[in-house]
């Protein structure tokens, strides 16, 4: 049996399972804490090693689906599994960050470790699900089963107003997948098929303008939640600020593209029509998002909150490239979501190094690390520096792709979201250098240590694949490039021929 | 294969420094860097006669880049006269700066570090100018930034650097909003952001529209704009020149390589590369001279009142570009060019004897405690004297002078040539001469002759520099003498044409370079007359009568002040951007999301309280239970959308 004619896609998705279910039964004691850990790890690792064959094999000249699974399910629904070159690296993102949030968790992670490693080894499951599943229901259940393990991350090993956070982000999320639940019944109903595929394909002419325009709203709601994007950010900052470092690395990696994710499966290939009619909406929240959040950082006086806030900003260039209908918006903001998924991950894991040792967030309790975290130092202008958007990081070419797009569709939008290059770089370096950089006065931070082996291990591949990203796009754009030509040539295509329908329709007879 | 190596031996060298330096130590770094800066060097030449003279040109592909539908961006080297002219500039200038930092921060313990810096900045330089499609540049562009930044703030304990480093990297954004708009705007229009597909296409789009902001305009125009805002932010042009001066919180040989004879050219060296988008763009090629023009004023106003030795030259060099940007404007490219090229020698001249002027006098840069010292470091005292005779454009009309008399005067009479707004250019640009020569033998003046104002303890230590030093002063004290008269007739002389063979274009209705040889014999003596009357009225002021400088603040001293706090750009911009900037995102932070968007998702959520009961005591066992009502929840909604669909999809059947 080959890769291609083998389940692997189920198999990377269940495999964290079948090591969360080995952990559940460990003793409850320090050596079971310890097995834990070391099967969390080896289990993500090799999760991640089989991911590898998925990319390996993947063939970036179709836009069809490939490793396709097919099982009958429950009723009409199925069991459909399959990437194309959308949702394929973040299958890959996923497996990534896996094995480092277990490395992250090591030793700041000592109460109810066995819980832990589960949360975290369920949600990898549930995320990689998500971008699997082909079949409308099985995608509601990934999506939204999710949110639990999440939800317990940050309500159980979160900081001190956890409760409040977790109910926030719980709140937020819900009221948006209640109507998404509803759109996904609608759809059924109209088009008489749950799959995903068939929907892309008949998705645009079964569903009238006004349907796809009631749809549209009702996906939007969910997707404009996890994106997260302006003006329902709010519980991204606060669930940041309360989760532990991993679980941060993962909302920030992984759970804010399911929103962008959502866009580029649903929204843009099943209504065109309402996407097309939407996008200015899209658009004015996009660069609200930019320029708002981008201000709001820049007054941060918490590390995390400044970096979680820099995150909305970044996901306003992710909706706007999207949101062009373009090749290069659209590479663009896939490309914007992966590198934001190593970047953020990588600030958010930068804080938590300097958290374990110092037990704050607070900007005003840092400065002058420099002196004695020479490497930390490095690494962490590499990143701000990848998060400014520099070319020769990864940071570059997503914003410079959307932006472009941007202009393409609308000069005011590229305009305006433009001056992010400028905001930017202020809160990025007005923070590295209250952290980083001046006289390290502070008693507290007089024996504060540089990384540890562990550490630069969590960290170089990190800053090696911002790095190569940076100077070779390619591996990525060459993955994605016929999967988003195909998805604009549809939704040219189809908006077209709605415009020659109403055109004949206006014409006088 | 000689051009990969010019390219890319300053990166290795940087990797080798910032990866290894603690292994290998400060030493190895040094030599390691500064050797192949030396080869790289040396290379350049070569090509630089290869190209210039034998004209080749070359384009080496390295590698793809950014691959987008129809955009491609790839990894590749232009080699033309104009990249070769730059690769000269770039290396000789960084390899004397390599060498001579080995002498200046000897004292330093964090060496590899400086050098790693200093060939990152050599590195994203070249690629700078060797860049074949305007994104390359931009990665260039920005690489040479953040060695800005770096370097700018290697002495990062002092809150100082730190903000200076800071201010030179947001301000240069700003300039690349606009950089960035416009290979947006190259790409929309043109489909390409390649240089030989965007210039053969600009010489069809010369008076064409596109919607910009709303607005229909002309599409030449307001791309060469948008480009020229980034020119303006790097090459610290008027409103976007307030970081250049505090750069000079860096170390001197970073002041000397970057902020005086590479990165701050960069923004001339865009406009020249661009020339067939610019040739084509009357209005932005205005804009380009009256910017030009007016730095080259404002910069030497402010240059006069300055007692940092460092911001003086700094004033100085914005000043200069001011000039070199009013050629452009003029589309007397090559002038610009030679102009660039020479004030390289003599700019890094003058920074890099100010910076021995600082290591004799133990970091002391204020020409207030000097004087008297040119017995005491008189090889300095002779290269600073070098470089300010070049400065000013020290010559004999139609026989021979220093670089700058034939590279700046050369630019003086192209401004007559061009009689733009009546000769007004022309007059400002003579007068920035007069103010040129006047602020530059202020600072010999006052730094090097008189009795010394000094403490008597660091006066009588004051010492000569170790010969790494010395050795980059005479070597730049050759190309200040004799870098004018050598390449005056290939860069704008008879020979102009064949030299810089397509590397610059001129419009069909450009003579400018031609015309500013037939202009009349007042024209070639009026800078003269300037740069000796400077010298004159600088040799009364603190010379002759020293009392004078303070007699004339004390009348004058609302413009005295006005001049000395820098036309108070800095206060301006605090009010009018940074303190703002704060208040909005503190004001949009407690009350957009504090008050109105939670004060919303909190009055929801505490209607439906009842749910968690006294949420604030919650225990973690709770949130189990939280979790399990959820679940519950969701396995209910399931069950009844389950059941619906399938009755539905039984129906459909």
């Amino acid at each position: 049996m080959t890769v291609a004619t083998s389940p692997i896609l189920s198999i990377v998705t269940f495999l964290p399972l079948l090591g969360a279910l080995f952990i559940a039964f460990l003793p409850s004691n320090s050596g079971g804490d310890r097995n834990a850990r070391h099967t969390a790890l080896y289990t993500t690792i090799f999760t991640f090693a089989i991911s590898l064959l998925i990319w390996i094999n993947f063939d970036p000249r179709t836009a069809d689906f490939q490793f396709v699974e097919e099982f009958a399910w429950i009723g009409p629904f199925k069991y459909k599994m399959g990437v194309d070159g959308i949702s394929m690296l973040f299958v890959i993102l996923t497996t990534f960050l896996m094995p480092l949030c277990i490395l992250a968790s090591w030793e700041s992670i000592q109460t109810r470790v066995k819980e832990y490693m589960i949360a975290f080894l369920v949600l990898e499951t549930l995320m990689i699900g998500v971008f699997c599943a082909l079949d409308l229901m099985l995608f509601y259940l990934f999506f939204e089963a999710g949110l639990i393990p999440m939800f317990l991350i940050i309500g159980v090993w979160g900081g001190k107003r956890r409760v409040y956070a977790s109910f926030k982000f719980f709140l937020y999320t819900l009221l948006g997948s209640v109507l998404m639940l509803l759109a996904m019944f609608a759809m059924f109903n109209t088009a008489g098929t749950s799959d995903i595929p068939t929907l892309m394909q008949v998705g645009p002419t079964k569903f009238s303008a006004d349907m796809q325009w009631w749809l549209w709203v009702a996906f939007f709601a969910s997707f404009a939640v996890k994106m997260p994007m302006w003006p329902v950010h709010t519980w991204l900052p606060d669930a940041h600020v309360e989760a532990p470092t991993a679980g941060s690395v993962i909302l920030a990696g992984i759970l804010l593209k399911m929103g962008g994710y959502g866009f580029l499966r649903f929204s843009l290939p099943m209504f065109p029509l309402a996407s097309l009619e939407l996008a200015p909406f899209v658009f004015a929240l996009s660069v609200i998002a930019i320029v708002y959040t981008s201000l709001v950082a820049l007054a941060q006086e918490d590390i995390k909150k400044l970096i979680a806030y820099s995150s909305v900003a970044h996901m306003g260039f992710v909706t706007m490239g999207i949101f062009t209908f373009g090749q290069q918006g659209i590479d663009g903001a896939i490309f914007q979501m992966l590198s934001h998924g190593i970047v953020s991950a990588a600030l958010f894991l930068c804080v938590g190094i300097i958290y374990d040792r110092m037990h704050t967030r607070e900007i005003a309790a840092y400065g002058g690390l420099a002196d004695r975290m020479p490497v930390y130092a490095v690494v962490l202008m590499v990143f701000t520096m990848a998060n400014v958007g520099l070319p020769g990081t990864s940071g570059f070419v997503g914003e410079f792709l959307t932006l472009l797009g941007a202009f393409k569709a609308n000069t005011w939008v590229a305009f305006v979201a433009t001056t992010g290059v400028i905001l930017s770089a202020a809160y990025a370096l007005y923070l590295y250098r209250r952290v980083v950089f001046g006289q390290l006065e502070k008693a507290s931070l007089k024996s504060i240590q540089d990384l540890t082996p562990r550490e630069i291990v969590i960290m170089a591949p990190l800053v090696i694949l911002t790095i190569v990203f940076g100077f070779y796009p390619a591996f990525l754009l060459d993955v994605m490039a016929v999967s988003v030509k195909q998805l604009v040539a549809n939704f040219e295509t189809v908006t077209a021929a709605a415009d020659a329908t109403r055109a004949a329709l206006a014409a006088p007879q | 294969m000689i051009y990969l190596a010019i390219v890319f031996l300053p990166l290795a060298g940087a990797l080798i420094a910032g990866l290894l330096g603690r292994l290998i130590g400060d030493r190895a770094s040094e030599i390691i860097t500064t050797g192949f800066l030396i080869i790289a060097a040396v290379l350049s030449w070569i090509v630089f006669i290869q190209v210039g003279f034998s004209h080749e040109t070359a384009r080496v592909p390295v590698m793809r880049w950014i691959t987008s539908g129809e955009l491609e961006a790839a990894w590749s080297l232009r080699i033309d006269t104009l990249t070769a002219v730059m690769l000269v500039v770039v290396n000789t200038v960084s390899a004397l700066v390599h060498l001579y930092s080995i002498g200046y921060m000897h004292e330093d313990n964090a060496r590899a570090r400086f050098f790693c810096y200093l060939s990152l900045f050599t590195f994203a330089m070249l690629m700078l100018v060797t860049s074949d499609n305007l994104v390359q540049m931009f990665f260039g562009w920005e690489g040479v930034g953040l060695a800005s930044y770096l370097l700018i703030g290697f002495w990062y304990h002092k809150p100082e650097a730190n903000a200076a480093a800071m201010k030179a990297f947001i301000v240069n954004r700003v300039g690349d909003f606009g950089f960035a708009l416009g290979i947006f705007g190259v790409f929309v229009a043109f489909n390409s952001v390649n240089f030989d597909t965007i210039f053969e296409a600009a010489k069809g789009a010369e008076g064409q529209t596109f919607n910009f902001l709303g607005y229909q305009v002309d599409i030449l125009t307001t791309l060469c704009l948008l480009l020229f805002m980034g020119a303006m932010g790097k090459s610290a042009q008027f409103l976007l020149h307030t970081w250049l001066p505090d750069a000079m919180e860096g170390p001197t040989p970073v002041s000397a390589l970057i902020h005086a004879a590479t990165m701050v050219t960069a923004g001339v060296f865009m406009v020249a590369r661009l020339s067939p988008l610019f040739e084509h763009a009357h209005v932005a090629r205005d804009v380009v001279l009256y910017v030009g023009t007016l730095t080259a004023l404002f910069a030497a106003t402010v240059g006069l009142v300055q007692n940092d030795i460092k911001r003086v030259v700094a004033y100085s060099t914005c000043s200069q570009l001011g000039y070199m940007f009013a050629a452009c404007g003029l589309g007397a490219y090559g002038a610009a060019i030679f102009h660039l090229f020479t004030h390289a020698f003599f700019k890094a001249l003058l920074f890099l004897g100010s910076g021995s002027v600082i290591h004799a006098m133990h970091h002391e840069q204020d020409m207030r405690n000097m004087g008297g010292l040119a017995p005491k470091i008189r090889l300095t005292y002779i290269a600073m004297l070098i470089g300010t005779l070049a400065l000013t454009g020290v010559g004999i009309p139609h026989l021979i002078g220093f670089a700058g008399f034939h590279s700046k005067d050369g630019i003086i009479e192209a401004a007559f040539a061009g009689h733009t707004l009546h000769n007004g250019v022309f007059w400002v640009l003579t007068f920035a001469a007069f103010l040129t020569a006047f602020y530059s033998w202020r600072l010999i003046f006052m730094t090097f002759h008189g009795k010394t104002r000094a403490e008597p303890d660091v006066f009588k230590h004051a010492h000569e520099s170790p010969l790494t030093m010395l050795v980059p002063l005479a070597v730049l004290s050759v190309g200040a003498v004799a870098s004018g008269y050598v390449f005056a007739g290939e860069f704008i002389g008879h020979h102009y044409k064949e030299f810089w063979a397509n590397s610059l274009y001129e419009g069909p209705k450009n003579h400018i370079m031609h015309e500013m040889h037939n202009i009349p014999e007042w024209v070639f003596w009026a800078p003269f007359i300037a740069m000796a009357s400077g010298f004159a009225l600088s040799w009364v002021y603190y010379i002759g009568a020293p009392w004078l400088p303070e007699a004339t603040a004390r009348t004058f001293r609302p413009l005295y002040l006005f001049l000395l706090n820098k036309w108070y750009f800095d206060e301006l911009y605090d009010f009018l951007f940074v303190r703002p900037a704060m208040w909005i995102g503190r004001f949009l932070w407690k009350r957009g999301d504090g008050t109105v968007i939670d004060g919303t998702i909190d009055g929801t959520a505490a209607s439906v309280q009842w749910t968690t009961g006294k949420t604030v005591k919650l225990q973690t066992g709770y949130v189990y239970h939280y979790a399990f009502a959820m679940l519950i929840g969701v396995a209910a909604i399931l069950t009844f959308f389950l059941r619906s669909l399938i009755m539905s999809g039984g129906a459909g059947q």
